[in-house]
């Protein structure tokens, strides 16, 4: 419960920030070895972290977050000198890469990088080509959280989220790229096409889906689903451990028509201005015990193989849900799709977040 | 300006309050003029402006208009009784009344309306007490209901302040001489109350289709994002998809509105000074 007023103060705060131009906050204390402007996803971090980071090194964190890939980007693509270090999703990292907004980063400042395992490299590579951006964070798939109290059928399929015996309960995602990837599926087709008589089926499907949905939205589908609030919700791997533990009717699957498999990484923006502290931090990042805190606070699936291997709890250590097996659903991760490809997208979410 | 010995004086004094109308007022109305009517290449267009006229577009302004009027009137037939109530009190308990709806205005207006998000949840608040009575339930939540319930719970305070001074400063006399003459109550309100109000009633209807036509946050977050108005669709091209151009363009097109709706109340303002 606590978690959840947090939650809700939080996004109020993030709210506020809308409002408020970049840069204006607390800025003015500085620390003895500089400051740092660091921009993350909303709640997904331990902030006991933050503050032992400062004690460590002496410099001064400057923390904002953000709710989606492409607020970020906006405020990015506005003034990249504005943060230092920021965490974006693979297709973010591709289009962060090919606009220029983004460094190289010298693996040789951050020994820890080498924590991370091999594989995540390895997939990172297809958004971020010879491992020179990013270095993973986060990871996890995308599937439909549900109520075992609330939902009599077998949960296994997209299509559950047009059923209309769920009308008003079901929750999904107010982010375009993970509207369409559940719609398009659905349909059989890739996550990243940029065939329009494909993506016209996909809007049409999320239009007829609308009268169903309870609401769009993104951190929320935690809380409502925690609070009962909703039988459905399209939902991040990262959460499923954190709801089951608040309320264990709550079961999480990945449908067998496939997922996204994402890829959060730290990035160092082209603009930065303290270029040697953001190294720190991503090296303070990939320390195993500072990686496993953080994975205990915010349940998102580590890609730290240290801090896998010292994961106490058995059941979460072997959990199908926080360290799947990639071989038993079709996955596919996010693209880029280029300046019309976003065009397209964006158009087709403006026509199903204006129906009736 | 006989407050001043001269001229000099006048324009130090105003100095700071005309640079910040400069730099907080002016020039971010000509950055969003500039942005409106340019593409991303810097060349002249109104494509940004059309753009209004696409139909998903079309259909958020339409939808924004409906709700604010809705809203506004709402506000009104609350705020008019309200009103003549307060005015019709003795000063001392109709300060405390009137503090009294100021109040909630010294909280931030998200939290307030992220309040109403719980209250009128389907678990929420309100219907956890109405199933404890073994009344049924509402569900308005994500409706455009719960939005005008949000509207006017945010900007009615802004309805009853302007009615409820020109109500007040309605000389007793006037409405005295009136009810000597022979009118009864209807024929006083009707020829003598109501149109020395009309100042107020339209500051306050401006105070509220204004703030109700542009908003953004409600809708959010008493629409569960799936009800649309224009002002989500400018934030959207702000803040997701980096669009400032077609931001602004729409912008532009909400400030015509804004801009009849003054030109509206300085008719009626005119008039209300004349008689």
């Amino acid at each position: 419960m606590k978690k959840r007023i947090i939650s809700m103060i939080l996004s109020v705060a993030m709210t506020v920030s809308v409002f408020a131009l970049s840069g204006c906050g607390s800025d003015s204390a500085s620390g003895e070895n500089g400051k740092l402007y660091v921009y993350n996803w909303g709640e997904y971090i331990d902030e006991e972290v933050i503050d032992e980071f400062e004690e460590e090194t002496g410099i001064k964190v400057i923390y904002d977050t953000f709710e989606s890939n492409e607020i970020m980007y906006a405020k990015l693509a506005q003034d990249s000198s504005a943060y230092d270090v920021v965490c974006p999703s693979d297709y973010m990292v591709q289009k962060l890469i090919q606009n220029d907004l983004i460094q190289e980063l010298d693996f040789g400042s951050i020994p820890n990088s080498a924590n991370i395992g091999a594989q995540y490299y390895e997939s990172a590579s297809d958004f971020d080509p010879g491992n020179k951006y990013a270095v993973p964070y986060c990871w996890g798939t995308v599937g439909i959280l549900y109520n075992k109290t609330m939902v009599d059928d077998v949960v296994d399929s997209w299509d559950i989220l047009w059923d209309e015996k769920y009308s008003g309960q079901i929750l999904m995602q107010d982010s375009v790229r993970d509207a369409f990837m559940v719609s398009l599926l659905r349909n059989g087709y890739s996550m990243n096409t940029k065939n329009e008589d494909e993506l016209r089926v996909a809007t049409d499907d999320l239009i007829a889906q609308k009268p169903l949905v309870q609401a769009y939205v993104i951190d929320q589908v935690r809380d409502k689903m925690i609070g009962e609030e909703a039988a459905l919700g399209v939902i991040y791997s990262g959460e499923a451990i954190y709801t089951a533990r608040e309320n264990p009717d709550l079961v999480y699957v990945v449908p067998k028509e496939g997922t996204n498999v994402w890829i959060d990484s730290w990035v160092i923006t082209k603009g930065s201005k303290n270029v040697e502290n953001a190294q720190k931090w991503i090296d303070f990042m990939c320390r195993g015990d500072i990686a496993l805190r953080n994975f205990e606070y915010i349940t998102y699936s580590t890609p730290n193989t240290v801090a896998q291997e010292n994961i106490e709890d058995e059941d979460i250590k072997n959990s199908k849900v926080a360290f799947p097996d990639l071989s038993t659903f079709p996955t596919e991760s996010y693209q880029y799709l280029g300046e019309d490809g976003d065009k397209l997208y964006n158009d087709s979410w403006m026509e199903v977040k204006s129906a009736d | 300006m006989k407050l001043f010995k001269n001229k000099k004086s006048a324009y130090l004094m105003s100095s700071p309050y005309i640079a910040w109308a400069l730099i907080f007022i002016v020039v971010p109305l000509c950055m969003v003029i500039y942005y409106g009517l340019t593409d991303s290449h810097g060349a002249m267009t109104f494509s940004n402006i059309a753009t209004i006229a696409k139909p998903g577009y079309l259909k958020a302004l339409r939808r924004s208009v409906v709700l604010a009027l809705a809203s506004t009137l709402v506000c009104f037939i609350l705020a008019y009784p309200l009103g003549m109530i307060l005015s019709s009190m003795k000063l001392k308990r109709n300060t405390f009344l009137v503090t009294l709806f100021i109040l909630p205005m010294w909280m931030n207006f998200l939290l307030r309306t992220l309040t109403w998000m719980t209250l009128l949840e389907g678990k929420g608040v309100i219907n956890t007490v109405l199933e404890f009575l073994h009344l049924p339930t509402i569900n308005i939540i994500n409706t455009p209901s719960a939005i005008i319930l949000g509207m006017v719970y945010n900007f009615l305070p802004f309805m009853i302040l302007p009615i409820y001074n020109s109500l007040s400063r309605i000389d007793d006399n006037v409405i005295n001489a009136a009810r000597d003459l022979g009118a009864n109550s209807l024929q006083t309100f009707l020829r003598i109350t109501l149109p020395l109000s009309v100042p107020g009633i339209i500051s306050g209807i401006t105070m509220v289709f204004i703030p109700a036509l542009t908003t953004f946050a409600i809708s959010t977050m008493l629409g569960g994002s799936k009800i649309l108005l224009i002002g989500n669709v400018i934030e959207q091209e702000f803040t997701q998809l980096y669009d400032w151009h077609l931001g602004s363009g729409l912008s532009i097109v909400l400030m015509i509105f804004i801009l009849i709706n003054m030109v509206v109340e300085s008719i009626f303002d005119k008039q209300g000074g004349l008689s």
